[in-house]
């Protein structure tokens, strides 16, 4: 017989005069296999209309469905009911970012901002000409790039950060990760001092304390703790 | 005031039209005076530790703190320089560290539940650094005063007194455990902000650095304890004779 799970969640519309912070407790029979995001769904189709939440995909490559589970920043589609012994999930929306309504946040206003703001594309001055092969590049410098790439901006690197928390403008892990993607692609013709006019400040690469709770809680376990500490090595010697 | 600061504080831009180079410079001398500190401390615990070797030992590697195998009789004077080099270098530190800290309202509370909600490891290891190293204010000030101010009463007597006569022993405990704490988890936040130890396997070597930053810490901590406690009980047997020098082996038996 299946238990029974008791999910915790934040209920909140701040566009809403008459609305309240406060917890909404719901219980349900935790099915085999069960994700947050399924029991979520349960909780939306069955228990309560109202509560908000954000998915896409449903298969951890998208990101949308970032939240704070026990604590910890992750993705509900990734996250099994049934790894939490005493069957209650507590759930947060993912703090740093604009709130929309209980558990769904606007990571994507503040994932474009941050692309705009680091210059996240190739820059050069050579003409495209779609007509013949891109420029080669080595395997493995294709590959590096192709490994930092792999980030979704789900928003869970900023979620963990110290600095993000307390800085609204630090620009986390995943500007710093879209810069070093840039930095090492032959494609990308500008140099360590342009990157440094990007993120040479304590809203970048300086405000970064080093406390790797990006690194420890990217679901796509990205290299961010080496990445990062190379970025900061290579611009204090701009 | 200088033009080119004017104009950088309203564009942000220096005159050559670029971001400026001191948060770079800050950062870097954050982590070079932490280091520096860092590195003092691994071997001064080690040498007020030479207590627990016994009161000639201790006695002597203060006279070589003297620099006695250049001067007659040794001189204090080089404590204090020392001290007033090393106070020099922790007040520039302190400066560069607060930048980091929560400073208002809200920043602590959106720190403090973010840190207690997520309860990651190297996350609460900063919140140790920062608390260490508020007390460190205080407490480091206290103990480099005395030791610009009175470097003569180095020894193992005269430390004594101070510690336990002169009841500077809480100071003394608060100061051990927070000065080894802040050292530790600094010089493992060091190596992780500069990827000194990446190797291979960054996530490997991160796991494998703590662990011996953890052993090396408890190490600190027992060798540091038990010396107080050593400092504590000649300073309690001596209390009578307060204030009396140390005299060493040689010269008693010269004298006899």
């Amino acid at each position: 017989m299946s238990r029974e799970i008791t999910i915790i969640a934040l209920k909140y519309n701040p566009s809403d005069e008459t609305s309240k912070p406060r917890f909404a407790e719901y219980k349900l029979p935790e099915t085999a296999g069960m994700t947050l995001y399924i029991a979520l769904t349960k909780i939306k189709t069955t228990i309560d209309h109202d509560l908000s939440s954000d998915f896409v995909c449903r298969a951890g490559i998208c990101g949308a469905c970032g939240m704070i589970i026990n604590g910890k920043p992750r993705l509900a589609c990734k996250t099994l009911t049934s790894e939490f012994k005493d069957g209650k999930i507590t759930l947060l929306p993912l703090p740093t970012f604009p709130l929309i309504k209980d558990l769904s946040v606007d990571t994507g206003s503040w994932m474009k901002n941050m692309n705009i703001r680091v210059n996240s594309w190739i820059v050069s001055t050579q003409k495209t000409d779609i007509s013949k092969f891109e420029k080669k590049i080595e395997p493995k410098v294709a590959e590096d790039i192709f490994e930092l790439d792999r980030c979704m901006e789900c928003g869970l690197c900023v979620a963990s950060c110290s600095t993000a928390i307390m800085k609204e403008n630090f620009v986390g892990a995943v500007g710093l990760n879209r810069v070093v993607r840039f930095s090492i692609d032959p494609h990308d013709e500008r140099n360590d001092a342009d990157f440094y006019e990007l993120i040479g400040d304590d809203d970048g690469i300086f405000g970064c304390m080093s406390l790797l709770a990006c690194e420890d809680h990217c679901p796509k376990n990205l290299p961010l703790q080496t990445k990062i500490a190379y970025m900061r090595r290579k611009m204090v010697m701009v | 005031m200088l033009n080119a600061d004017i104009i950088e504080s309203i564009t942000g831009k220096t005159t050559k039209k670029h971001k400026s180079r001191i948060p770079a410079k800050l950062d870097l001398l954050q982590s070079i005076t932490g280091l520096i500190l860092a590195l003092f401390i691994v071997f001064h615990i080690i040498f007020e530790s030479s207590i627990l070797l016994g009161k000639e030992t201790m006695y002597k590697l203060t006279m070589i703190f003297e620099l006695e195998f250049i001067i007659e009789g040794g001189s204090p004077i080089f404590i204090s320089i020392l001290a007033f080099v090393i106070f020099i270098i922790l007040i520039f530190h302190a400066f560069l560290a607060m930048r980091k800290f929560p400073n208002s309202y809200r920043e602590y509370l959106r720190f403090r539940t973010h840190t207690k909600l997520m309860n990651h490891s190297d996350t609460n290891l900063w919140f140790i650094q920062i608390s260490s190293g508020f007390m460190l204010f205080f407490l480091a000030s206290i103990h480099l005063y005395i030791m610009m101010t009175q470097p003569q009463n180095i020894g193992p007597f005269a430390s004594s007194d101070r510690i336990y006569s002169d009841v500077m022993w809480p100071m003394y405990l608060m100061l051990l455990v927070s000065v080894v704490l802040h050292a530790g988890v600094g010089i493992y936040r060091l190596i992780m902000k500069w990827g000194i130890f990446d190797g291979e396997n960054p996530r490997k070597n991160r796991v494998k650095t703590k662990k011996i930053i953890q052993i090396v810490v408890v190490f600190y901590l027992i060798i540091g304890i038990f010396s107080l406690i050593s400092y504590m009980k000649i300073g309690y047997d001596h209390r009578a004779n307060y204030g009396e020098k140390y005299i060493p082996q040689m010269e008693l038996k010269n004298e006899n």
